[in-house]
């Protein structure tokens, strides 16, 4: 047994048992059966108030915008959050009080953007229960989910004030002596993540940086795919080398074009500066930003519906234009 | 001699502080148009790496995001974030480069809190990946305004280790040996650190500023290199350079 020479007072708010967690996916269907529906219903089916829920993509990059518009359409409550790399996602979510409890990497900001006037409002309000960690340190918990081992340990964060909120346990290394911060496993009740391509069964294909989905997707209990395309099996099976999630780890495939709007999508569109600028400045009076999310969000069906409201497929070329650095005019 | 503004100078003089050949984790504004400046001008082989998995892009324009396309246009690998901060845990990465809310003497960097942590007067994004990088990069080095609200004697919190308490405390703390703060490239001046108490110092003041300026827009005592020095304003090449080149949209140096 290690000795725990210190240990951050943050709340933990999942279970890192691994023998709790084999239980769960030893139940976990593994028939390659057709998993296509539509976003409403995959958040019906599979994201519950009061769970666990992740957002792949890094923010306003290659974000399940669909996914998160539907749980604040649907107004799912009392979530759990992982607040890791993430900006746009968190806005939506801080914008439909969807969580109450959240471990906190990186949220409230858009980077360079500036920050979120309502997001930022809600942390305040001292309706949300919290846990601090760094970005590394939510990747490493997912890492010893997807290991299925209870923790990793890692060289950071100790020494700061963020450990001393987190759950982080420092012990000895048993082999140098040397201090370690030991991260328990996060095995999330549902994520969502969105891929370039996918087929029907959820095999799924991404281009570019993949920041911590590979772990996230092999953590989470529940997983849901949104896909920029559907491909056919036979074209996964022509070049595996390729695919990055097996479809055993998945729940749900919604094919949804654009599907990372206003968010960038790699080698496909870039983000939608103009509509990000948008929240933010409408965030700052409450009474406006509710008219704007009943506009935006509770009064459409659908993400298309809410695209077309943002300029549709031609805005979609000029970002298209701008991701692959081609001057319009 | 050119004109230039703050944010020019700070991008200017901060992006010779990285050698060629050098490895670099970088954050958002400031800090990727001094690497992308340095890239463009006397370090043409910088390996400049993103928290989100970019490794050592040939950056076309400013990125907004640490994980937009752009941090791994032709790029030598598009990676993940453990892959990155792996790198930099085994001692691969050289520096980090990063933009502070608030920095005490000691390098220790706050963007967690204002107030108290529990009913915090102004919540701020927390690590995201600072801590990471800055707890296992060799040299910690930092971009901000010479201002006293930013240069406060304690940070209120330690969202990001500096050295701590000062002296051995990092190492003590069970971080990795021989790492820790190296630059703090303001508006006025370029700081250290001393090597025994960690205290941060002044190295190099920028031309036309004298060392009774900074002191008065720090909310600490500065401690005194051996030898301060004058640093050479921005020169013509460079300050074209980061103007049509990194920022033509002045993102960041219109700030």
């Amino acid at each position: 047994m290690f000795d725990v020479i210190a240990q951050g007072d943050g709340p933990l708010f999942m279970d890192p048992d691994p023998d709790k967690a084999r239980e769960f996916f030893r139940t976990k269907k593994r028939a390659l059966a057709n998993k296509l529906m539509t976003v409403r219903e995959a958040v019906e089916k599979f994201v519950h108030d009061g769970e666990y829920l992740a957002i792949g993509g890094f923010g306003a990059n290659r974000i399940p915008t669909a996914v998160c518009h539907e749980i604040v359409r649907q107004r799912k409550k009392n979530m759990a959050f992982a607040g890791h790399t993430s900006t746009h996602d968190f806005q939506i979510l801080a914008a439909g009080e969807v969580f109450d409890r959240c471990d906190i990497a990186y949220i409230i900001g858009l980077e360079a953007r500036g920050l979120s006037p309502n997001a930022r409002r809600y942390m305040e309000s001292g309706k949300v229960t919290s846990c601090e960690w760094t970005n590394y340190s939510m990747a490493l918990r997912l890492k010893a989910a997807a290991m299925g081992v209870s923790f990793v340990p890692g060289r950071n964060i100790m020494g700061t004030d963020t450990f001393k909120h987190s759950a982080v346990k420092v012990v000895q290394c048993p082999f140098t002596g040397k201090k370690m911060a030991l991260y328990p496993a996060l095995w999330p009740d549902v994520a969502a993540i969105h891929v370039h391509e996918a087929d029907v069964y959820g095999n799924c294909r991404i281009r570019g940086i993949s920041i911590a989905d590979l772990e996230l997707a092999r953590a989470a209990k529940h997983l849901i795919i949104t896909c920029e395309r559907l491909v056919h099996n036979e074209e996964i099976r022509s070049d595996p080398t390729q695919t990055v999630i097996p479809y055993f780890l998945v729940d749900a495939v919604c094919e949804v074009p654009f599907g990372s709007y206003p968010g960038n999508m790699p080698y496909e569109y870039f983000s939608d500066e103009d509509h990000l600028k948008k929240w933010l400045q409408v965030e700052a009076d409450p009474e406006e930003f509710k008219k704007f999310l009943e506009e935006q969000i509770y009064n459409t069906k659908d993400f298309n519906e809410y695209l077309e409201l943002n300029g549709g497929i031609e805005r979609i070329n000029q970002l298209r234009a701008q991701e692959h650095l081609i001057e319009l005019d | 001699m050119a004109e230039y503004n703050t944010m020019e100078l700070m991008i200017v003089a901060a992006s010779r502080e990285l050698e060629d050949g050098a490895t670099v984790g970088v954050g958002t504004g400031a800090p990727c148009a001094a690497a992308m400046l340095a890239q463009k001008t006397k370090a043409p082989n910088l390996v400049i790496m993103f928290e989100a998995g970019g490794i050592s892009p040939q950056l076309p324009t400013m990125p907004i995001s640490v994980g937009d396309s752009r941090t791994y246009y032709k790029a030598v690998m598009a990676s993940g974030m453990c892959e990155i901060m792996e790198s930099c845990q085994r001692g691969l990465v050289d520096y980090t480069f990063l933009g502070g809310a608030q920095i005490d003497m000691y390098g220790n960097l706050n963007s967690t809190v204002i107030g108290d942590w529990a009913k915090p007067k102004v919540r701020f994004p927390g690590s995201g990946g600072a801590n990471d990088f800055a707890s296992f990069c060799w040299k910690i080095m930092v971009i901000t305004p010479q201002d006293a609200r930013r240069f406060v004697e304690r940070v209120s919190f330690i969202t990001t280790p500096g050295y701590l308490t000062g002296g051995n405390a990092r190492e003590e703390a069970g971080l990795p040996a021989n790492t820790g703060p190296h630059r703090v490239i303001t508006n006025m001046a370029i700081m250290g650190y001393d090597p025994d108490s960690k205290r941060m110092r002044v190295e190099s003041i920028h031309h036309g500023y004298t060392f009774e300026q900074v002191q008065e827009n720090c909310g600490f005592e500065l401690l005194k290199a051996p030898e301060v020095v004058e640093t050479p304003p921005p020169s013509d090449e460079e300050l074209e350079i980061l103007r049509t080149e990194v920022d033509p949209h002045r993102y960041i140096i219109g700030r």
